[in-house]
């Protein structure tokens, strides 16, 4: 079938948009090869390969990457189960207390990053709960648990629940028809809902530096370094972070393109 | 690498009498609402008191050091020589990304009355420093044991305004606001403060988005000693700064980026750090410093000790240390900042090095007699001073 | 399970939300109803003079923050739409390719994204620099440091938000039923209009949450690429917290901020009018 004129337009519409987003990121990738002789790194002098070689030379640096980068995988983890059952069950059922729960949700959303960080420390500091880790995950989780739900409920209210009632008329047990019918029905808005919950828990700045305690993630060493120049390293990091996520949207379009192939 | 986060995961830190506190914090949320949060104000400590104190603490053989990152070599080479030289085991926290977001942070620990786990924080003069001080979140200092910054740190950073005979705090580095200009674009030689209220220059002016560092340098312009200053010359100085902003002058109300904005060209002159423009400087870029014939600003980025501290004798003994030139010289070397060791000029100039010899010959790593003649710090307020200061400054700012 | 399902499947969302949101903010909320200020303490006077004086003194940067966080959204739906209805239907077996493609910048730290902006727009850089001397550009023109600036820079954050939750909503519709509507109606947009578009409502609702309450809120864009007189009520929001310490107000001001966004979030709902926007609407 021939591709009609305006689906080619928007084809090229959307690869302009995703090369807008990434714009920025190539800047940042140029820089990591940036043979800068002094600690500031925006004009460029000459090209280098020695920041991939010390990669990890800065200790704090590493450190700060390997937190942010559990952190966000475990806060992802947590969001998006909680978020999913949230979002099926506002998203499906009529129930006391679903109004009260869609507000609960408008109120994680709405709540200015800065009063969830305080709010949350002084939760954390009533119940000499130390800091660190846990309580990270907790604040990251809180945050992107609002979105997977609003994410995953625009997918469920579209969804037509038949295909469920048949599944259970054919014997299929509550658990089955989960596995089985729904969540795979759903699983779009849970992957979007993860992806955006990842998002949200490694570039976060200001409920971190609240309830960190001693403990550094990505975005905060590279704000508190802001003062005396940004190493290069963080670029580099960056372009690995960036090359890393390339490779995986690739690896996973050629190999679903082979599963359809089949 | 001794990664924290396999400690943090695998060890529980969670007891269940922590959970049950958790639990009866949600009591406790309107519980609160009753008493609200209770002043701390503290009655400046008395020397029998810090005596006292002194008296009880010995050294435990560690120490924790929380400052912001980039701020040690990477080799934490002074700190190895600490450990050589005292058999103290420290740990180093690059914790601290700013002023305000760390003070917002630990303030509402220390009111609680539990340690931050530093022994030792790094904070600049201002105004989260000054109310470390006047709720008595820091450890007044036993100067008995620090010989070396009575030795050897410049009369500059003795006795500072801020903290009067440096009781609770000594300098970390430092660094001077002045003017930066780009002379690519600038044409002629920038001496004065007016420059930056200059019509000429109207949308290429950067001006900082901090209330200390405007306030400053419109009380210069207007002619007032901060130090000296009264809400009269600050309404004053609001005006001259209202009057800058309104003709379209300032371009932007900057962070840290006004460097980044000067070096391209965005703006053509700015107040600016001297640690920046040497930077800059270094990479090529065609960016001067100036201090003003009115006047400029001198900051400090200070030692202290946080109430609660585990080791404040072995933190006693790591701020001394770096008070010994040869290592305050490998600081400089590393941080390029204004060191308050002016013993650290003569070893860098004779080093066989040449980039040490630049250091050491920069004014702005080593500002001259007439400079620092022309340094004030920002005017320390009271809490009441406080609240209209920032009322007049930040209705600049944030219009 | 049956009937009690809805309340299982909530339990675990509720309790995080109960513990780690409700308790906190209802201490801070009686927070924003103290007075004194931080060295002599703050007493409960439940005294609601901190939200009339905090909304008369930032009544410009709260009114400033919902115009541009509105335009902003707005412009994000306009922008996003198509991406989401392309992806969804001809993105094929690379839809999830495409969907992380636009979300892999976000993966980098916003303050190198920020620097790199910094780079492409400055007033004589790589862009604008050779514009300029082409003569396309006038020499006194500058994007950083504008209305446009702080506006564009929350449409640049905040896309994917929108994007994705419509995409999810379209995903589901059969593109066959997409190719029956084109055939059976008159003209093109007249199938889009009375067949995609409701069905791709609930993702759109979802998307205008997702977007225009923090955009309104934000406290970056403004700081890094506005100029004078651009300040949103989030960095008014920082500033009494963390400059001043000025914790009732700035709580005051939270508060005000959500109950703003909740009127307007509900009065979208309403006019957007659908049965399923109503259940979605936060009520």
């Amino acid at each position: 079938m021939r591709t009609r004129f305006g689906d080619r337009v928007l084809h090229w519409y959307t690869w302009l948009i995703i090369l807008w987003l990434s714009s920025p990121i190539a800047v940042m990738i140029v820089f990591g090869f940036n043979d800068k002789k002094s600690k500031s790194n925006t004009s460029w002098q000459g090209f280098t390969l020695k920041w991939y070689q010390e990669l990890f030379a800065i200790d704090g640096l590493t450190e700060a990457l390997i937190n942010s980068i559990v952190i966000a995988v475990v806060s992802t983890i947590l969001a998006t189960t909680l978020g999913t059952l949230l979002g099926l069950a506002v998203g499906r059922y009529r129930f006391r207390g679903k109004g009260l729960t869609n507000f609960l949700i408008f109120a994680a959303i709405s709540t200015p990053e800065l009063v969830m960080g305080a709010s949350l420390l002084s939760l954390f500091v009533s119940a000499n709960a130390p800091r660190g880790h846990v309580t990270i995950i907790i604040a990251h989780t809180l945050f992107s648990l609002a979105f997977v739900v609003v994410t995953v409920r625009a997918r469920v209210v579209v969804l037509d629940p038949s295909l469920e009632e048949a599944a259970r008329d054919l014997g299929a047990g509550t658990w089955e028809t989960f596995r089985l019918v729904t969540l795979p029905s759903i699983m779009p808005g849970v992957a979007a809902g993860a992806m955006l919950a990842f998002a949200l828990s490694i570039d976060d700045y200001v409920v971190t530096s609240f309830v960190n305690g001693s403990e550094l993630t990505f975005p905060l060493w590279i704000i508190g370094s802001v003062k005396v120049g940004i190493p290069a390293q963080v670029n580099v990091m960056g372009t690995l972070i960036f090359a890393l996520g390339a490779l995986v949207a690739i690896a996973n379009s050629v190999s679903s393109r082979r599963r359809a192939a089949r | 690498m001794n990664n924290p986060l396999l400690r943090g995961l695998t060890q529980s830190r969670y007891s269940r009498r922590d959970a049950m506190r958790v639990a009866g914090f949600s009591a406790a949320g309107l519980a609160l609402a009753a008493c609200g949060v209770q002043g701390q104000k503290a009655a400046p400590p008395k020397a029998s008191e810090v005596a006292d104190f002194w008296s009880t603490q010995k050294k435990n053989g560690q120490v924790v050091f929380a400052n912001w990152p980039e701020y040690m070599p990477e080799d934490q080479g002074p700190l190895k020589k600490f450990q050589q030289a005292t058999g103290i085991s420290y740990e180093y926290k690059e914790v601290i990304q700013e002023n305000a977001d760390f003070f917002g942070k630990s303030e509402p620990q220390l009111r609680a009355g539990q340690p931050l786990g530093y022994d030792i924080i790094v904070m600049t003069n201002g105004l989260q420093l000054a109310k470390m001080i006047t709720l008595g979140y820091l450890v007044a200092l036993d100067h008995k044991q620090l010989p070396n910054f009575a030795a050897n740190a410049g009369a500059k950073y003795k006795n500072p305004s801020f903290d009067p005979n440096n009781q609770f705090t000594i300098p970390w580095q430092a660094g001077v606001t002045g003017i930066a200009y780009n002379t690519k674009y600038v044409k002629e030689d920038i001496t004065s403060i007016q420059s930056l209220f200059d019509k000429k220059y109207e949308g290429k002016v950067g001006m900082m988005a901090d209330a200390q560092e405007i306030a400053n340098f419109a009380m210069f312009a207007v002619g007032v000693d901060p130090d000296k200053s009264t809400q009269a010359d600050w309404e004053k100085a609001g005006a001259k700064l209202a009057e800058q902003r309104d003709s379209g002058v300032v371009r932007k109300y900057y962070d840290q980026s006004y460097i980044d904005a000067v070096a391209k060209g965005d703006i053509w002159l700015s107040q600016a750090w001297s640690g920046d423009v040497f930077q800059r400087q270094l990479a090529g870029e065609p960016v001067k410093f100036v201090v003003p014939a009115e006047g400029g600003t001198i900051w400090v980025d200070n030692m202290a000790i946080p109430k609660g501290a585990a080791n404040p004798v072995d933190a006693l003994m790591l701020m001394d240390f770096m008070y010994q030139p040869e290592i305050a010289a490998e600081l400089t070397e590393y941080i390029q900042y204004v060191t308050p060791v002016p013993g650290v000029q003569a070893i860098l100039a004779a080093k066989d090095d040449k980039d040490a010899k630049a250091l050491a010959e920069s004014p702005l790593i080593f500002p001259t007699d007439d400079d620092y003649a022309k340094l004030r710090s920002y005017k320390t307020l009271t809490a009441a001073e406080e609240t209209v200061f920032n009322g007049i400054f930040q209705s600049i700012t944030q219009g | 399970m049956g009937r009690r399902a809805p309340y299982w499947l909530a339990l675990p969302g509720w309790l995080w939300l109960g513990i780690f949101l409700v308790v906190p903010i209802a201490a801070m909320a009686s927070v924003s109803l103290t007075t004194g200020n931080l060295i002599e303490g703050f007493a409960q006077t439940l005294s609601v003079s901190n939200y009339s004086d905090a909304i008369a003194k930032y009544s410009t940067q709260l009114v400033r923050s919902l115009v541009y966080g509105g335009v902003a959204t707005l412009l994000m739906l306009l922008l996003g739409y198509p991406v989401a209805y392309w992806i969804a239907f001809k993105g094929g077996s690379r839809k999830s390719m495409y969907l992380f493609l636009l979300l892999l910048p976000f993966f980098v730290s916003f303050v190198l994204r920020t620097i790199s902006w910094g780079f492409l727009l400055a007033d004589d850089g790589i862009l604008f620099g050779t514009l300029k001397g082409w003569g396309v550009l006038p020499t006194d023109f500058h994007v950083l440091a504008t209305t446009v600036a702080v506006i564009g820079g929350l449409v640049y954050n905040f896309l994917p938000f929108m994007i994705l939750p419509i995409y999810v909503a379209l995903e589901r519709v059969d593109p066959r039923v997409i190719e029956a509507a084109y055939d059976l109606y008159a003209s093109r947009f007249d199938a889009f209009r009375r067949v995609v578009l409701p069905l791709s409502l609930p993702g759109v609702f979802a998307g205008v949450l997702m977007t225009f309450v923090p955009a309104t809120a934000d406290p970056v864009n403004a700081a890094v690429l506005g100029g004078t007189g651009n300040t949103m009520i989030g960095n008014i929001i920082q500033t009494e917290y963390l400059v001043n310490s000025n914790y009732p107000t700035a709580s005051a001001l939270s508060f005000t901020l959500m109950a703003v966004l909740l009127i307007g979030i509900f009065i979208y709902a309403r006019t957007l009018g659908t049965d399923n926007v109503l259940e979605a609407a936060a009520r």
